[in-house]
């Protein structure tokens, strides 16, 4: 049997209190994704879970045309606090990488046979001027550590598809960005 | 034109608009309320109507109206409020009068869920209200064949002086998706029946009302004449890999779409099957699938539902080969991986057959 899913499509879970950008830094890398001619889709929790304090979405990245936009086994997730840590990290795909913000986060996962990033988010954007930038420092780490797309088209998309009204952030997602992506080299 | 990210709900508000709808009325219920919410503004700046009714019901009796006078409305729900609005779509279809609906269907019956569902198929294709008549149905896949059905829809309706239902799930409705918005329409001229006014000329009548048998039996003999061109002409489907299929999944919709992955899984690892994607519920494109029955040795309808255009399918197929069946409901999506399972056992029965 094949492996349907190679290297080219790749699906990512990003989740945490609303108010945290979960939505957005999904639609960024939808915007990322589509701008560097990938297919893609965005889908946001609108179910009851909704109700229940947490807020996820799933961005799913493919070369090929794409099915369900539902991701059950993720091959990314992205958990901003501690009800999206004991979620999502059972249900990432053998193989797949956990990104957590340890800041918000303090369980550790145990898997052997996934990557887990533990990375202080919310305390490094807080450093570089605002806890809202936790979801780019995250976003950052994760293209780092699994290379879907190229960290420049994040940035990119930065440019191209913040809102108006959040212009003035601009420069603090950039940083923010490279600054997860700087934790993870450093590591390597 | 360049691509953009549209959410579904949002992509079929702004195809409406651009394809020249002047009025909207309307009730907010999951998972459709970004449509609504959408055009509550972008209506108003257009100078344009758009009104949010005490209820369904109300919404579909001022669609009523206002479809009267002739110009492009629309109304839009999901399943529940859909249910409301079935006594004022019969007015509407037995009063000749062009106008869209979109229904973005949820799990039910019932209060049910506001979860993806396509259980409102029968509701939709079979009547969407009382009476003798059936509604043309689009049934968009991508949030680009909703942008591009949302115009369609428009303009089927003028045509064809007909309802038009734009059935969709909460999956294509709240998911975004890049897409292409259509060119902005020339608004079409006044129809003749319109009712706006009848200065200097003979009223124009608009009802649904016939009450001798005589006069009641020509009306309907008159929708039943116009269901037939639509049937003869309107009949849409999209197919894959079906030159040399053994198995026909057939799907609508997001399972359809979901059964396309599962096709393309089956063949990389070296099935012979095809997809077949009804894009019209009603008429049902019947004539292909027909064709495509005498070549292969199974179909397999793939719904989220219990398994309701299955009788369509069945209709179509009428013995030339076995259907079967995989539905998930109430809200449950299926998952590629498990209409792979069904199409292999459903090829290695072939074979095993042969």
């Amino acid at each position: 049997m094949n492996n349907h899913n190679g290297n080219d499509r790749t699906e990512f879970v990003f989740s945490g209190f609303g108010g945290q950008g979960v939505m957005f830094v999904g639609q960024l890398l939808a915007y990322a994704a589509m701008d560097a001619g990938f297919n893609v889709t965005w889908i946001p929790s609108y179910g009851p879970e909704m109700r229940g304090g947490t807020a996820h979405c799933t961005t799913i990245v493919s070369r090929k045309p794409i099915g369900s936009p539902m991701s059950p086994r993720p091959h990314v997730a992205v958990v901003l606090n501690l009800p999206s840590f004991t979620r999502y990290e059972p249900l990432v795909r053998e193989g797949g990488l956990l990104v957590v913000n340890s800041a918000l986060v303090s369980l550790t996962s145990h898997r052997q046979d996934m990557r887990t990033l533990d990375i202080p988010a919310t305390t490094i954007a807080e450093n570089l001027g605002s806890v809202r930038a936790a979801n780019m420092v995250l976003l950052g780490a994760a293209l780092t550590a699994q290379p879907a797309l190229p960290l420049a088209a994040a940035h990119s998309a930065l440019e191209a598809h913040l809102p108006p009204q959040h212009r003035s952030l601009l420069a603090l997602n950039h940083a923010a960005l490279d600054a997860g992506a700087a934790v993870v080299l450093e590591r390597l | 034109m360049v691509k953009e990210l549209l959410k579904g709900n949002v992509a079929i508000a702004e195809a409406a608009v651009r394809a020249g709808c002047r009025a909207y009325f309307g009730y907010p219920i999951t998972p459709q309320t970004e449509l609504l919410e959408y055009l509550s503004s972008r209506m108003i700046a257009l100078g344009r109507v758009f009104l949010q009714a005490e209820s369904e019901v109300a919404a579909i009796n001022m669609v009523y109206g206002a479809a009267c006078t002739g110009a492009r409305v629309m109304t839009s729900s999901s399943s529940p409020g859909f249910s409301l609005m079935q006594e004022g779509l019969s007015y509407i279809a037995a009063s000749d009068l062009p106008c869209v609906v979109v229904d973005v269907m949820r799990g039910g019956p019932g209060l049910g869920n506001i979860l993806p569902s396509q259980g409102d198929y029968f509701q939709v294709t079979r009547s969407a209200g009382h009476g003798d008549y059936h509604p043309i149905v689009l049934a968009p896949a991508t949030v680009q064949e909703a942008i591009d059905m949302t115009v369609l829809a428009f303009d089927l309706a003028d045509h064809y002086r007909h309802l038009v239902i734009l059935a969709l799930d909460g999956l294509i409705g709240q998911m975004m998706e890049p897409a292409e918005l259509p060119e902005w329409q020339a608004d079409p001229p006044t129809p003749d029946w319109a009712v706006t006014g009848a200065a200097h000329r003979a009223p124009n009548r608009i009802t649904s009302m016939h009450l001798r048998a005589d006069e009641s039996e020509a009306y309907n003999q008159h929708i039943q004449r116009r269901l037939e061109h639509i049937r003869a002409a309107e009949q849409r489907s999209i197919e894959m890999y079906t030159d040399d299929a053994e198995l026909l999944v057939i799907g609508f919709g997001s399972a359809g779409r979901i059964a396309a992955s599962a096709v393309e899984m089956a063949r990389e690892d070296g099935l012979n099957v095809g997809l077949f994607r009804p894009q019209t519920l009603y008429p049902f494109p019947s004539d292909r699938l027909a064709e495509l029955a005498e070549q292969v040795g199974a179909c397999l309808v793939v719904e989220m539902n219990a398994g309701q255009m299955l009788d369509d399918v069945r209709l179509a197929v009428s013995g030339r080969a076995p259907v079967e069946f995989f539905g998930r409901m109430g809200g449950a999506i299926p998952l590629p991986e498990e209409i792979l399972d069904t199409i292999e056992m459903l090829c290695w029965s072939l074979h095993v057959v042969e």
